[in-house]
């Protein structure tokens, strides 16, 4: 089997010269992007604890939006999607995400509102 | 006539024979299987997000909960799950390194490679059942209230935890554990805590350098720590004590907490169990020289796509469990 690799990230920024070269590299940035959730989780600085956006602390979109940049990489590069056609890219991609952003979006709506129900209906929870 | 002619030089997009996404059957099926199995762990972790919502004011705060390192005592929130992520992510690299080398035939490299792998992944099965074991026995012990609340407890004057055996006291004369010998239509029993909620009332009324920690998440993202007065007030709610975690009831807060770590760590470590012993069976297959006969290394492209995609699920899990 002989396998192309298109072998540079970041949009074409980094390129490397071989595969083997890209796939320390990526592990460089997951580790990296590891790191920087570990710190922040740690530290939880008092800027992104404090500001919301949509309902939630910042600090959590940027763990969400890190999280997604790890699955980008691990998809694309360790498991070669970056190499495979555009047709089954987006076959593999694009229906999870769809499915998933349907359900969160139908359960968190429905457990504010249980949340509210809670908090405000004529029933003691804790006593 | 043409319908009949098999020609190798004719592409006909519907005649069959061609691969319109440039991918074997059997990796198209990993795949698939893949993209189900993603939504499953979505599934769970959508419920995870749900019940969490539902108890947005008092579900636990998970840097509180997983503060241990093996053979080290003391707190250290998070070092280890990240550890535990980086042994992942790294034996996925020496996963793609494998694949890497198995395009280019060079077995001995392959064999090194998946050998890396399989050691990765039982360091971090090994991690989980010990995280496990950790979570079920807890470490400092609550008190659960009538209403199924959880209290937990401060020293006041360094705001550190307090454990139950720090200020408990041992009252003589208190029931012992019964034992099947002793009666019987007796069958068996849960094993009792360590200490009787008497015995942690009265500890708690002797020692003003306790306050009690409630479930509630204050504005400040932190437990609402109550005065000593409140404290000797809320006690009195107290109905159990709770050592752990079990499917029932845990120290650390919401019971659906315990539950939901359970399945889905639990779930996702049973993939991860499953995918070292696959690694095994192909490791085997690879020193056998089988894919050597069969001229390509496609069999470790496919279980490196599982192998990914449990490291992939674990990024999530960390990031939902132990981050957010």
């Amino acid at each position: 089997m002989s396998h192309e690799h298109k072998l540079e990230i970041f949009r074409g920024l980094l390129k490397f010269k071989s595969n083997t070269q890209k796939i320390w590299g990526v592990l460089i940035f997951l580790s990296i992007v590891t790191t920087v959730e570990v710190a922040l989780g740690i530290t939880k600085p008092h800027v992104f604890v404090a500001n919301t956006f949509i309902g939630m602390k910042l600090l959590n979109w940027i763990f969400i939006i890190l999280t997604l940049v790890k699955a980008y990489y691990i998809a694309w590069d360790f498991m070669h999607l970056r190499d495979e056609k555009s047709s089954l890219r987006r076959a593999i991609v694009w229906t999870p995400i769809f499915l998933v952003c349907y359900l969160i979006f139908i359960l968190l709506f429905e457990a504010d509102y249980i949340y509210n129900v809670f908090k405000d209906g004529y029933v003691t929870w804790n006593f | 006539m043409d319908s009949t002619v098999t020609s190798g030089a004719e592409e006909n997009v519907w005649g069959g024979g061609n691969q319109p996404l440039g991918a074997s059957y059997g990796k198209l099926m990993m795949w698939f299987f893949i993209v189900s199995d993603a939504l499953t762990f979505s599934g769970f972790l959508a419920a995870y997000g749900f019940s969490r919502f539902k108890f947005i004011e008092t579900w636990p705060i998970a840097d509180q909960v997983f503060t241990h390192v093996p053979f080290i005592h003391g707190n250290f929130p998070m070092y280890y799950v990240a550890f535990m992520t980086f042994v992942l992510i790294m034996s996925s690299v020496t996963m793609v390194l494998a694949v890497d080398a198995g395009h280019k035939m060079m077995k001995n490299k392959v064999i090194i490679y998946m050998f890396l792998t399989i050691i990765g992944g039982a360091i971090f099965v090994g991690s989980q059942a010990w995280e496990w074991a950790t979570f079920i026995k807890g470490d400092y012990g609550a008190i659960e209230t009538k209403g199924g609340r959880i209290l937990q407890f401060v020293k006041a004057d360094t705001g550190e935890r307090a454990a139950l055996a720090d200020f408990s006291k041992t009252i003589p004369g208190e029931r012992v554990a019964q034992q099947s010998k002793d009666g019987v239509w007796f069958y068996e029993e849960a094993s009792l805590p360590s200490y009787s909620l008497n015995e942690v009332t009265e500890g708690f009324m002797a020692n003003p350098n306790i306050l009690i920690r409630t479930e509630v998440i204050n504005e400040d993202g932190e437990k609402t720590l109550l005065t000593r007065e409140e404290s000797l007030a809320k006690i009195k709610d107290g109905k159990l004590v709770v050592e752990g975690a079990n499917l029932v009831r845990n120290e650390y807060g919401s019971r659906l907490f315990a539950d939901f770590f359970f399945f889905i760590t639990g779930f996702h470590g049973f993939h991860v169990f499953s995918g070292v012993v696959i690694n095994i069976i192909i490791f085997f297959n690879i020193i056998l020289g089988t894919y050597e006969k069969r001229g390509h290394y496609e069999m470790v492209e496919k279980v490196g796509l599982y192998w990914h995609f449990v490291d992939l699920v674990w990024v999530f899990v960390f990031t939902f469990f132990y981050l957010v």
